[in-house]
């Protein structure tokens, strides 16, 4: 992406990187909403925003964004709530409790994992 | 050839807006070959997430101040397979270095488990990684590289040197290897069912 690295980071979340988006894991997995791809498409969308939005063809973890606009983990997290709070994102985290994962879903990972 | 074969065969999922992800921890010493391990699988080239980290001097100056922080970069390489529609499972390998410890604890929350990557030539490597998982009670398998298509220590060896019990899975791969890697992850969630059923 054209994410210009002089920028500094904390500028891109005017400031904030903290406490915002905290509660996004690493793999949370980001979609644009209906909504948000038409103000994509309608350039109405902040540069950030924009480029978070053109990255999104399908759905990409939390990680994957950050990685793409070489920007940290926290700063990820914080624009991708930004867009989920503006209702151009939605998030969709794993599912488990304390022991990891339900037993179902691992049975259907095993059978998913031997089909590759 | 049949694993080419059969990805050839198979149908390419599409994830969408209901996808959930899965994610599994590939752990292991510097060099291990974690990233030669996710990358042989995934379906994306390896990406780099980092994370900022603030280490506070052990030095604090006459009025009780700490007088320098610096800050580090937390580094860490993950890929992606699109299982199907509904999962997307992430491998993702812990940092390089093992005092990286609240990222640790990140990466397991919720994680189906962990491959503990060993370079028989550096066993000791990885005992951070055996004791961190199972202090978090993490399901693991272990995970002897291959280097050159040689062990120095045999599987029976290693699980004694390294004192694993008998109920967790000890594979010698080639982290190079697809079917290898695959084989591994198999191996994981089998041992990671076999718990749940307790």
């Amino acid at each position: 992406m054209n994410q210009p690295r002089f920028v500094r980071q904390f500028v891109l979340t005017r400031g904030r990187s903290r406490s915002v988006g905290a509660d996004l894991a690493l793999d949370t997995l980001v979609t644009l909403t209906d909504a948000g791809r038409r103000r994509a498409a309608g350039g109405e969308l902040r540069a950030e925003a924009a480029a978070i939005a053109r990255l999104l063809d399908g759905p990409l973890s939390v990680a994957e964004i950050g990685a793409h606009l070489h920007v940290h983990l926290g700063i990820a997290r914080v624009l991708v709530s930004d867009l989920v709070a503006d209702g151009v994102a939605a998030v969709s985290a794993a599912d488990f409790d304390e022991t990891g994962p339900d037993l179902g879903t691992l049975e259907r990972l095993l059978d998913d994992l031997q089909a590759l | 050839m049949t694993s080419r074969l059969s990805e050839a065969q198979r149908e390419p999922a599409v994830a969408g807006p209901g996808t959930k992800p899965l994610k599994i921890v590939i752990a292991g010493g510097f060099a291990a070959g974690k990233t030669t391990f996710v990358d042989s699988i995934s379906e994306i080239t390896p990406l780099t997430t980092e994370a900022p980290m603030t280490n506070l001097s052990l030095g604090v100056d006459d009025r009780g101040e700490v007088t320098s922080k610096t800050t580090t970069t937390v580094a860490m390489d993950f890929g992606r397979i699109t299982l199907s529609a509904a999962t997307m499972l992430y491998l993702f390998g812990t940092p390089g270095q093992d005092r990286f410890w609240f990222m640790w604890d990140e990466l397991s929350r919720g994680a189906v488990g962990a491959v503990v990557l060993v370079d028989t030539r550096r066993l000791q490597d990885c005992f951070a990684a055996l004791d961190y998982f199972e202090a978090k009670r993490l399901p693991y398998v272990v995970a002897l590289n291959r280097f050159d298509g040689a062990l120095a220590h045999s599987t029976d060896a290693v699980r004694e040197a390294l004192t694993i019990e008998a109920s967790i899975p000890v594979l010698a791969v080639d982290a190079r290897s697809r079917a290898d890697t695959k084989a591994v992850l198999v191996e994981l969630v089998r041992y990671a069912i076999r718990r749940k059923h307790g």
